[in-house]
């Protein structure tokens, strides 16, 4: 049970507090409700671009790392397709810096011209890195526009293409900002060693005179039901053949996500997992395959992705794993393979509440989910989880018309 | 009053922190398997590490010490691997084991309320492991899979060589495995290895995290009855044979968009008085994102994602490393820019500034890195492993307290010449 206190600034800032007077640090977690999802589809890649951005300096303050690491703190972020998460851990004494570089930035940015022109070459590396520098690196993209025809999620935070990084201007960095990057569309979540009055006083201190934004209006076209099976061929210079199948799933918030979550790991989640069992070790189609899903706020995907043992056909492996999941939906699951999954979930959410980095994190994304509350009542919901509601999941969304598939071959 | 915001809080400097390492608790298993414990957090959850004297350093064949620590949770004379796996999975537990150089670990991760129910497999994989000829050939065909795939990686080709240029290919610092080597090994070579390095190997126990209370006899029912220790392992020695060659540029991929550059040299280990004072030389020249590469090199001019350095953590002989992944076409530039920041270093004084800096960030770091009993009882582990007790950590925080430009200076004289890297582009 994590214990935490709430309130909002009259600017419509929420602010979360939890205590913890174990440790001698702090985090302070500023989440922004902006994501990859909410780009204009000719910019793509820029939530994630202006992450970085973030650190170009703000208004006031030149550098933003220089007087965090002055007062012994770390920094990092990240960018969703949902949303964008900042952090610092710091020595709680020093709590007060953190307050002021984080209130700097959500003010105004300095918006740089240096720091612009340098950040797109930087994420145009990272983007070669992670996406074209390395084997499969555009499966995602592929897959992703193979799955979605209408919803953002069509396209990866990194940006759909090289050219739209390299394009943004200072123009499109500044709407942004002032769009999204506002206290009325943000939540600020601290940890650590600190007390509800003090952060009270230093939010009221450093958020409180950023004035309110126009509330942002969500308004994401949505994905039609798929009407039937789609299919694509890649070939690469790639050296095994790969074999990628998604489904579409409901949102996070769905009546059968913690059904989802625990199906996908009794099909693909793990060494005594369906399909390492017997597509690995039992018929040896594999080398190497995992089930798993999205866990996005709008409806995700249920994700199989395998490499093939050599010499394995397409078609063997692809039915192979289809007959896994007919036994899925046609058969009731043994109560006890259910409760694993659910012992596994519970242990995994023990140590991921080991520290109060992990903890601001939930704490933010459960608040952006509607209440921070949310964040004790998970474990309760997965235990509730039955082999019926599993298999009436299953053959919901495994339905061959809901399907999508990459067949990844390797040139060679 | 108006705010000012041009004006930074006051903080308390991380140099006036007073930073304790708490203590571990210690006991001995009646066959003399030595526990080090810290107990705590508010989780319900512990861990429980067993480090083995079984690293590649112990094995004759390439290959072997790491097969024989993967295999080992693949088949007892009384569990299949699928049986095993559940055994561990059913209370949510987690089972990982890893092979270095002179160690291999076994690494327990569970609810404290379970512990009671996996500690005898555990026991079970350090008694019985099996090695069914199955299990083995699955593993090799896999393995052998995912090294065409991995051999397409320019990072992990730049990784391999610069270890084989530093320490010899057969150095346990500098060898890896090729498809021969995978194919090589024999289920008899595990066996052989298993009975000697973990069976009745030598075994140091590592917990940390909520403990039941019965858990002193909970582990000495299942382990401390186990024939370990009774053998001294008998010490081994490897001569480092080093590239005459320094300079390497590899076409791994002529379609490449990008090379990994490393740029590396020997480091004595942590027993040398330079080893303490060199860490923060390292922070100021490329240990973090305010560190001179990152600045130069990333957000001056866009050449990469990221760019480190580091001293890798051997026990024998460490080596310092500048690791980066650039633009092809920015590669050459990229590596001028790091002789340059040398450069700098050997003949410019830090300033007190920027020094301060540095040292209230890695102290601020080693107040978050202490926090909590996993990274408690992980460093703890680490000064145990390299004979070094509590004394090697209070100096080290004396000596980044009290560390001057001039001394930062004549290390960087000493140590960032040229001449004494070995350089490294794969395309």
């Amino acid at each position: 049970m994590i214990q935490f206190d709430n309130f909002e600034l009259d600017n419509g800032l929420k602010v979360i507090v939890h205590q913890d007077n174990s440790t001698p640090m702090a985090v302070v977690n500023v989440l922004y409700n902006v994501g990859a999802k909410d780009e204009d589809p000719h910019k793509t890649g820029f939530a994630h671009l202006f992450e970085h951005l973030m650190f170009g300096g703000s208004i006031h303050i030149p550098i933003y790392d220089e007087p965090l690491q002055r007062a012994g703190g770390e920094n990092n972020a990240y960018t969703t397709n949902d949303l964008t998460n900042y952090y610092c851990q710091i020595p709680a004494e020093n709590i007060e810096t953190a307050f002021w570089l984080e209130s700097d930035r959500m003010l105004s940015l300095a918006f740089s011209e240096k720091s612009l022109e340098v950040q797109r070459k930087v994420v145009c590396e990272e983007f070669k890195e992670h996406y074209i520098n390395k084997p499969y690196g555009d499966a995602w993209h592929k897959m992703r526009t193979l799955a979605y025809t209408n919803h953002p999620y069509r396209w990866m935070t990194i940006g759909a293409s090289l050219e739209h990084v390299e394009q943004a201007k200072m123009q499109d960095v500044k709407e942004f900002f002032f769009k999204f990057y506002r206290p009325n569309n943000a939540i600020l979540v601290v940890t650590g060693n600190v007390t509800t009055e003090q952060v009270k006083q230093l939010a009221e201190k450093w958020f409180g005179p950023i004035s309110a934004g126009d509330a942002y209006e969500r308004n994401l076209p949505m994905e039609p039901v798929q009407q039937k099976s789609r299919f694509q061929d890649v070939r690469a210079d790639v050296p095994l053949d790969m074999l990628m199948m998604t489904w579409h799933m409901g949102g996070r918030l769905d009546e059968n996500y913690h059904a989802t979550d625990l199906m996908t790991d009794v099909i693909g989640g793990g060494a005594t997992s369906r399909l390492y069992e017997q597509l690995i070790k039992v018929k040896q189609i594999f080398s190497s395959i995992d089930c798993y899903h999205f866990g996005t706020i709008d409806p995700g995907l249920v994700v199989i992705e395998g490499k093939l043992v050599k010499g394995i056909t397409m078609s063997v492996a692809e039915k192979a794993v289809l007959d896994e999941i007919e036994l899925i939906k046609n058969t009731m699951m043994p109560t006890h393979e259910v409760q694993k999954v659910i012992n596994k979930t519970e242990s995994l959410i023990c140590f991921e509440d080991m520290s109060i980095m992990n903890r601001a994190h939930s704490l933010a994304y459960y608040e952006l989910l509607g209440d921070a509350g949310l964040m004790n009542q998970e474990l309760e919901k997965y235990q509730k989880v039955t082999p019926e509601l599993i298999q009436q999941t299953a053959q919901q969304i495994f339905q061959d018309t809901n399907r999508n598939t990459l067949y990844y071959y390797s040139k060679s | 009053m108006a705010l000012d915001r041009q004006m930074a809080p006051v903080i308390k400097d991380a140099i006036d922190f007073d930073i304790k390492l708490k203590p571990y608790q210690h006991f001995v298993l009646d066959n003399q398997v030595e526990v080090y414990t810290y107990e705590g957090g508010a989780e319900p959850v512990m861990l429980m590490d067993m480090v083995f004297f079984a690293g590649n350093s112990y094995e004759d064949k390439n290959w072997v010490a790491a097969a024989t620590n993967f295999l080992l949770k693949n088949g007892t004379t009384k569990k299949s691997a699928f049986e095993i796996n559940e055994a561990f999975e059913f209370y949510g537990a987690h089972l990982s084991r890893n092979c270095y150089n002179e160690t291999a670990t076994i690494a327990l991760h569970c609810l404290t309320k379970y512990f009671k129910e996996v500690i005898p497999v555990v026991s079970e994989l350090i008694s019985e492991a099996n090695f069914p000829e199955k299990e083995l050939q699955i593993y090799q065909q896999n393995l052998i899979q995912r090294l065409s795939l991995n051999l397409k990686k320019s990072d992990f080709i730049a990784n391999r060589f610069i270890d084989e240029y530093l320490f010899g290919i057969d150095h346990p610092y500098g060898k890896y495995a090729m498809q021969e080597d995978y194919k090589n090994v024999t289920l008899a070579d595990l066996t052989a290895f298993y009975d000697t390095y973990y069976k009745h190997g030598k075994c140091i126990i590592f917990m940390a995290g909520k403990f039941p209370s019965d858990m002193q006899e909970l582990l000495n029912k299942h382990i401390g009855q186990l024939p370990l220790n009774k053998k001294v392992i008998a010490d081994v020695t490897h001569p480092i044979v080093s590239a005459a060659q320094k300079q390497y540029s590899v076409v791994n991929d002529a379609s490449s968009v990008q090379g990994s550059i490393r740029i590396a040299r020997h480091f004595p280990n942590r027993h040398h008085p330079d080893f303490a004072p060199t860490q923060v030389l390292n922070n100021i020249f490329g240990g973090f994102f305010g560190s001179r590469l990152m600045r130069n090199i990333r957000e001056d001019k866009g050449y990469t994602y990221g760019i480190h350095s580091y001293i890798q953590n051997h026990v024998q002989q460490c080596a310092w490393m500048i690791s980066t992944d650039a633009g092809k076409d920015v590669c050459k530039p990229t590596i001028e820019e790091v002789y340059k920041e040398m450069k700098i270093l050997r003949e410019e004084l830090v300033s007190e500034d920027e020094l301060k800096l540095v040292k209230n960030y890695v102290l601020g770091g080693l107040l978050g890195d202490l926090d909590g009993p996993f990274q408690i009882i992980a460093r703890w582990k680490s000064y145990i492993l390299n004979d070094l007790t509590d004394a090697y950590f209070y100096n080290t925080i004396d000596v980044v307290k009290s560390i001057q430009p001039e001394q930062l200076k004549s290390l960087a004289e000493q140590y960032l010449k040229p001449e004494d890297f070995y350089e490294l582009v794969v395309y």
